[in-house]
């Protein structure tokens, strides 16, 4: 559990977000699909503007507008006329229904509502297939961040939708549950598994839907995606793959794969830096049945030089890390290897496993932990960061504040990126992201090394 | 049209209006509608436009994080002094106050707040389920301002309560609780306060050195740069000079009851608009002072005479380029329309989100046959029209962006978060230059709405 508990009443600078927000941004990897928000206009809107500034792309976000007369006698009416509207403009074959404060606070019943509406509907004589996939997931946000939204939604889409008929044997796929990563991860990791020989459903899939081509016609629903029909055979795989620690031992959607359709589950860590990569493709060798392929191998080495190459510029540097508690996991893990010594792990979120996850991934490296810290804001990190004179700082722009007060550099990862070109594009994962980000961060500090001196080295 | 049609709500269909086509008549002011991707925030976001730049206040959101959370300086709303507005405050709910009520935990943040920042004033924002859960705001706000004998204001903005203009409408009465408790001895008969403008990229100050030029005194920007003295004194101006449709309006409406301060509506965008305004302060001063209007004069001339020939080469590019207009309020519009009429281009297509009847008769005036007029919009829509007028140049908000970008049409962004001023006659200027320099790129030959595909390249090339 959480061995600390913030002094403060109120919150400044929150280190996280809302949690409807994350099952938006899970319903957006699948094909086909509109996040639809059963609340007030208003979340719709933010969410949607706070999502499209990261990724620029565009992010529709429908949401059933409730006012003040179905505040007081229930959104019903609104939800089901948002989800006609919805299913005869977009042509949506998946409909995300995520609750918010509002219609959690005034106890709208979504599941049966839902449950009455796909009746009605069918009496009505809609045909089966013309009518959309309907998932919902409760998202209140007075209890959990965003990541807690994402990782319910993906749970609930496998809930409701995934099958294994009783006849049906055992597919060669593999279910890939990358948690939210960037859509150049996705990518990156639907590329391995190719190059393994393993059938892949990456659920959910965002590789596309947030990092689409300039195109002639708007699409109402972007392309790409996992499709429903992957999503089916979800249960009839022949194992599981779930990246992110704080998931460990929590019912989530590869444990739920599990104990109803028996599908083997391997929990990791997000495969950040050498030795959380190392696990994934361990695994992916089990999997496969033959070696990692040469090019990995390769890029493997490749990055053991590089970190030989680069370990003086790195060793004793002190780095303050904060963010979504599994990213964090992975970027401590990271920097553990590259000698750069974590000072601060912080989060907005609480899953009650940071501290855990750390030692472990530590695995003795460092004699001493660094500062563990959950549910925290970016007034608690300031203030402790301020006694501990960081080099630099991991995490996403919110924390920018930080590297102007210290000035030190901000290496951006994970979401938002709100001040810099190409957030959907960072690599995070697997070995090669593992060199991209020792390459920035190698390259920041030698950039202040370079900047501070007053001798304008030329050659570092 | 036959897409287009399926492409639009049926509901939807009096809130559009292309002119020429039918004898004008325009639905507005409605409730969003289920189901459709509005682009429209909701009160809380309204109150917070409006508030958020008064830098020396308190600004807490009673709610849960969210709301905080995404408006978390997002604005380049400028101050000159303190930037306690830059921060976000949040009584970050959880769910034990949901059920038990939260009133305790905001006493005890405002109170902590308070005592760590030591601000003039604070504003205490109530969002949607404040609003269930029946927390009484006003109650803890007394208290709270009792013991720490300071202003503390509720804003009754619970999302739900209607659109951003209900929020607008929530933040002039909390600022109202303000005006007249400040001492206004020895402010100029020639004064002003200035009224919506929130001094993004530092506009307001453009703006206030064209006042001062004309020997006119500003009282209390309201609320770009703003100060909560300063708040309390605006009773002791002359005039209110109202920019915006709505943002400040009713502000201005209830000064104007409670202690006859007059009112004149402004818009600083565009050559047109912003002489205009400059002119009519003037002339509102003119009795006082007979030499106010000849200064005026002089400084828009002066204004022009360099402004004018910057613009030429930008007229002569962007020449008969079509313009599309989607933006919050319909009074930014109209400056909009006549800025590009001033660049040489064709407004093809114009609308808001929250425009009201008389806003989009005004439109229908000044724009051309064939103009799509449109109320409350969402991206399939805005996406057709895009299409069907074959836009050069988008002008909206970050919401607006991706679906130019992703059709690869020129986009303006207009909205709050720009960081050149595009007020006053250098802002002229910028938005020339922020238009030329999206209207002439390069990249637009590549893009497909305009260019053949890889395979047909290379077809055409074999
Ligand atoms: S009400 Fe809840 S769901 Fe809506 S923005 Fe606020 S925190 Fe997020
Ligand atoms: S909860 Fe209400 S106040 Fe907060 S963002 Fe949503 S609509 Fe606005």
């Amino acid at each position: 559990m959480s061995d600390y508990s913030s002094p403060y009443i109120s919150t400044t600078n929150a280190c996280k977000l809302c949690k409807p927000l994350g099952a938006c941004l899970a319903f957006r990897g699948i094909e086909g699909a509109v996040p639809f928000l059963h609340g007030s206009q208003g979340c719709a809107t933010y969410m949607r503007r706070y999502i499209i500034s990261h990724f620029r792309e565009p992010m529709d976000i429908a949401s059933s507008s409730l006012g003040e007369k179905h505040a007081v006698y229930g959104g019903e009416a609104n939800l089901r006329q948002g989800l006609q509207n919805v299913m005869k403009k977009f042509g949506a074959r998946l409909v995300g229904v995520a609750t918010t404060c509002l219609t959690e606070t005034i106890g709208d019943d979504v599941p049966m509502i839902l449950r009455t509406f796909k009746r009605e509907m069918a009496e009505q004589g809609t045909a089966h297939q013309d009518l959309p996939a309907i998932v919902n997931v409760a998202t209140p946000s007075y209890s959990g961040t965003h990541m807690e939204g994402f990782h319910a939604a993906v749970r609930a889409v496998v809930e409701q939708l995934a099958e294994c008929p009783e006849d049906a044997g055992r597919s060669a796929a593999v279910n890939l549950l990358p948690g939210f990563t960037s859509p150049a991860d996705v990518r990156y990791l639907q590329e391995i598994m190719a190059d393994c020989g393993i059938p892949v459903i990456v659920l959910p899939d965002i590789s596309e839907t947030l990092d689409g081509p300039a195109l002639d016609d708007y699409r109402k629903i972007p392309d790409g995606g996992t499709s429903l029909a992957e999503i089916a055979r979800m249960g009839c795989s022949r194992a599981t793959i779930e990246l992110g620690r704080t998931l460990f031992g929590h019912e989530s959607a590869g444990r739920l794969l599990e104990t109803r359709f028996q599908v083997p589950l391997h929990r990791l860590g997000v495969p950040i830096g050498l030795r959380e990569s190392d696990r994934l493709f361990e695994v992916l060798q089990l999997l496969a049945g033959v070696e990692t392929p040469e090019k990995h191998v390769l890029e493997r080495g490749r990055l053991i030089d590089a970190y030989v190459d680069g370990h003086k510029y790195t060793f004793g540097k002190g780095a303050v890390i904060y963010g979504e508690e599994d990213l964090v996991i992975g970027l401590t893990s990271f920097l553990l290897e590259i000698g750069v010594k974590p000072l601060l792990c912080a989060s907005g979120g609480k899953s009650g496993r940071l501290r855990e996850a750390i030692e472990d991934v530590n695995d003795s490296i460092l004699p001493e932990l660094p500062i563990i810290r959950e549910g925290v804001d970016f007034y608690e990190i300031a203030e402790e960061a301020e006694s501990l004179s960081p080099d630099l700082l991991l995490g996403h722009s919110k924390g920018y504040h930080l590297a102007r007060r210290f000035r030190i550099p901000l290496i951006r990862v994970g979401f938002p990126i709100h001040d810099r070109f190409g957030g959907q594009r960072v690599l995070h994962l697997g070995y090669r992201g593992a060199q991209e980000l020792f390459d920035r961060i190698v390259n920041a500090l030698l950039d202040a090394k370079q900047e501070a001196s007053p001798v304008g080295y030329g050659y570092m | 049209m036959s897409n287009e049609s399926q492409l639009i709500f049926e509901e939807r269909e009096d809130q559009i209006h292309r002119k020429g086509e039918q004898p004008y008549r325009l639905a507005c002011d409605r409730d969003s509608l289920a189901g459709a991707v509005s682009q429209r925030a909701c009160v809380f976001c309204g109150s917070r436009v409006v508030l958020y730049p008064i830098a020396d206040a308190l600004h807490l959101v009673h709610g849960p994080i969210g709301c905080a959370a995404y408006t978390w300086d997002i604005r380049g709303a400028l101050s000159s002094g303190p930037e306690l507005h830059r921060l976000s405050f949040s009584t970050d709910l959880q769910e034990k106050d949901v059920i038990f009520g939260g009133e305790e935990k905001l006493h005890r943040a405002l109170i902590e707040l308070i005592d760590r920042h030591g601000p003039k004033a604070a504003f205490v924002y109530s969002t949607c389920i404040v609003g269930i859960i029946g927390d009484d705001l006003a109650a803890v706000c007394r208290r709270v301002s009792k013991e720490k004998e300071l202003p503390v204001i509720p804003v009754q903005s619970e999302g739900f309560k209607g659109n951003k203009r209900a929020g607008y409408h929530a933040a002039c009465k909390a600022m109202f609780e303000l005006v007249g408790t400040g001492d206004v001895s020895g402010i100029s008969p020639l004064s002003v306060n200035i009224l919506g403008d929130f001094n993004l990229a530092g506009e307001i100050w453009i703006i206030r050195e064209y006042f001062q030029r004309m020997g006119i005194e500003t009282v209390a920007n309201i609320t770009g740069d703003g100060r909560v003295d300063d708040l309390r004194r605006t009773h002791g101006a002359a005039l209110n000079v109202v920019q915006c449709s709505g943002a400040t309006m009713d502000l201005a409406k209830m000064m104007q009851e409670k202690f006859g301060t007059p009112f004149i509506r402004v818009s600083y965008f565009g050559v047109e608009d912003m002489a205009e305004s400059l002119y009519a302060v003037a002339r509102f001063f003119e009795k006082q002072d007979s030499n106010v209007l000849s200064r005026t004069q002089e400084l828009v001339h002066e204004e022009l005479s360099v402004l004018l020939p910057q613009l030429k080469e930008f007229r002569q590019a962007l020449r008969g380029k079509k313009a599309a207009i989607y933006v919050g309020g319909a009074f930014k519009a109209f400056s909009l329309v006549k800025a590009f009429r001033l660049l040489g281009m064709k407004v093809v297509l114009v609308g808001s989100q929250t425009g009201t009847a008389e806003d989009y008769q005004e439109l229908h005036e000044i724009t051309d046959e064939g103009t799509i007029i449109v109320d409350d919009s969402n991206p399939l829509e805005l996406s057709s029209f895009l299409k069907e007028k074959d836009v050069d140049i988008f002008v909206g908000g970050v919401k607006e962006r991706p679906i130019a970008y992703k059709l690869g049409v020129g986009f303006c962004d207009h909205n709050h978060e720009r960081k050149e001023p595009l007020e006053g006659f250098v802002g002229m200027f910028n938005f020339a230059r922020e238009v030329y320099t999206s209207v002439m790129s390069p990249v637009w030959r590549f893009v497909p709405r305009r260019s053949r595909t890889l395979a047909e390249e290379r077809f055409a090339g074999s």
